[in-house]
């Protein structure tokens, strides 16, 4: 009897927590879903026939599948120099970032700097305050710094976050590998260079993932900063075929315009022109993404233990 | 001996002159734009320079409340704000809940593509997420075309273009961005969680969400705490990024955040000296925050997160 009621009271849970599970199982879906399907969808609309994805039938599947959009995007004004900016403040920027955080993440574990924690809480300190983007942009005109590509790479050299990162790393390395070098006569820069580097390799490759998509995803600095075209990124260019594109949907009476512009089913029109930009810019993220997950989720972690 | 001292004192010396290159950036990215708060106090007119600006006290401070226009202008400002940071605060246990029922589901292939699929929307910038809104919901785009399918609506809606529950959407794509990566601090936490406490309380015939209720929850509500505390200092910070790209002629009285308005005023209509006035008083309002928010944080829980 007592037996049975245990086990009658062990289905009846095992039901409840069945519930649990299924309605977890639905309500995941539909993130992961929410989450995907828009990518998804510019995508399919992007090798879509363009008289069709101008009208927006395109919706879960492609039609007329081409992939004239994509050979045309290099002939698209100004995206050809855009993209070389974004690659170039990404790659330049990167390695500033990284080397600089490397550098001073073991730096400031040296205790014996002259008032070592004087400068690293002062570097610290600029995680909590800041000063608005005004005084900052009047800062960086003053030292010309506006239409200057390299106002997208120096203000981020120095970044509190990332130098608590590595030197938290650093921290949890043993003394006694930089004594024995220290025994063997090698300077700090030896040591930092033939010793450290390659020990802290992991948490740069971290801190190099997340200054890359800072930079590739950069966008009020150029706002603020840039007024030359020539120097506009991605993201910027990007924006502005968005707003275009927004002002003219809101002069109403959009559904009859655009089929007008939408002549044949390869040529460009501006659904076309900007989806296409949209996954040109997305495409590198979420190449790198899935493969660096683990990296970006050590970086937080390591951040979150020590802040 | 003296030499010894020197030495060592040299030596130090040397470790210090490293980082100063680094530290001169610090001191011109992030110190120095603190000396133009200055400009806060001048008749600042951009192309003439600083050293010709007059001083005038606290005239632009004044300004920003001189009249009724400007006045109700700025509460619409600090209400639009206080409302989306208040709901972003409202609901910061969601990444928690997501964290904790995303740990219940035991297909461990399926828990891992929810988690990077999620988390995605972290990493594209707010442009991105704007061209994503726009080609769903413009008047051509897959929400409309397929509300037409449905019959639900006779004539195409302009979602973007509006000026009703801009507050809301807004939240929601700040959620939607966010709400992935926000929850992966809980599951590492989880997983540090002691399985023993999860066998003993299955041993006395736990449900799960006993479980959840008596064990995962109150181990992660001191970093629950902690980022709340972190989210009640940036209560006027909301960034102005996501507004700037979202923002448009019809839902611009309530997309203003305090941000964005410094900017606007600047950059839209050249009044340096109030928004740089402006910006300051939110500046040293978050700071008061911040230590408040960490005294707070001192005194219930005996722990300082700053």
């Amino acid at each position: 009897m007592s037996r049975e009621i245990a086990l009658k009271k062990r289905r009846h849970e095992s039901f409840g927590d069945q519930m649990v599970s299924i309605v977890c199982y639905i309500v995941f879906g539909i993130c992961a879903v929410l989450c995907l399907y828009p990518f998804y969808y510019m995508f399919i609309n992007t090798i879509s026939a363009n008289d069709l994805s101008s009208r927006g039938v395109i919706l879960f599947w492609p039609q007329g599948v081409h992939l004239k959009n994509y050979s045309s995007a290099l002939g698209i004004d100004g995206l050809f120099q855009a993209a070389k900016i974004s690659l170039m403040r990404t790659i330049l920027g990167t390695f500033g970032t990284v080397s600089a955080s490397a550098f001073l993440g073991f730096m400031f574990s040296q205790d014996k700097m002259w008032h070592r924690k004087v400068w690293y809480r002062l570097v610290i300190a600029t995680m909590y305050f800041n000063a608005g983007i005004i005084p900052w942009f009047l800062v960086m005109k003053n030292m010309h710094l506006t239409n200057n590509f390299w106002g997208y790479i120096l203000p981020m050299v120095v970044s509190p976050f990332h130098i608590v990162l590595t030197k938290t790393f650093v921290e949890s390395i043993p003394k006694e590998l930089q004594e024995a070098a220290e025994i063997d006569g090698a300077g700090i820069l030896t040591i930092f260079f033939k010793v450290m580097i390659p020990v802290i390799k992991p948490i740069m490759a971290t801190v190099a993932i997340f200054a890359a998509v800072n930079q590739w995803n950069a966008f009020q600095d150029t706002l603020l900063l840039v007024t030359d075209t020539k120097l506009y990124p991605l993201q910027f260019v990007l924006y502005q075929y968005l707003n275009q594109a927004s002002s003219l949907s809101a002069l109403a009476n959009t559904s009859s315009s655009s089929s007008l512009a939408a002549a044949a089913a390869t040529t460009q029109t501006a659904t076309s022109i900007r989806m296409t930009i949209t996954i040109i810019v997305v495409l590198p993220i979420m190449c790198v993404y899935p493969f660096f997950q683990k990296y970006f989720v050590k970086g937080i972690m390591v951040g979150a233990v020590k802040g | 001996m003296l030499s010894k001292i020197d030495k060592k004192k040299w030596y130090s010396i040397k470790l210090f002159l490293y980082v100063l290159p680094f530290l001169v950036l610090v001191l011109l990215f992030s110190y120095y734009p603190l000396y133009g708060w200055l400009y806060a106090f001048y008749d600042y007119r951009p192309p003439r320079p600083f050293s010709e600006a007059e001083f005038v006290g606290l005239k632009w401070f004044k300004s920003l409340v001189e009249n009724p226009v400007k006045i109700s202008q700025l509460l619409q400002v600090l209400k639009n704000t206080f409302v989306m940071s208040g709901i972003t605060l409202g609901t910061s246990w969601l990444p928690m809940l997501f964290a904790v029922f995303l740990n219940e589901i035991r297909c461990i292939p399926f828990r891992k593509f929810v988690q990077t699929v999620t988390t995605l929307p972290n990493f594209i910038s707010w442009v991105l997420v704007y061209s994503l809104a726009f080609s769903l919901f413009n008047s051509t785009g897959m929400v409309n075309t397929l509300l037409l399918n449905l019959g639900v609506i006779k004539e195409p809606v302009l979602f973007l273009q509006s000026s009703e529950h801009v507050w809301l959407t807004q939240w929601l794509w700040l959620t939607w961005k966010n709400l992935g990566w926000a929850a992966i601090m809980y599951i590492a936490a989880i997983s540090s969680i002691d399985d023993e406490l999860f066998q003993a309380a299955k041993v006395d015939g736990a449900t799960r969400m006993q479980m959840i209720r008596y064990i995962t929850i109150p181990s992660l509500l001191p970093t629950f705490f902690v980022l709340l505390m972190m989210n009640i200092g940036n209560f006027l910070s909301n960034g102005m990024e996501q507004y700037y790209v979202f923002q448009n002629a019809f839902n611009k009285d309530y997309i203003q955040v305090l941000d964005l308005y410094v900017y606007n005023l600047a950059m839209g209509s050249g009044s340096y000296s109030v928004s740089v006035a402006l910006s300051m008083l939110k500046s040293v309002v978050s700071v008061i925050l911040l230590i408040g928010a960490n005294a707070v944080s001192k005194m219930t829980r005996g722990e300082s997160f700053l």
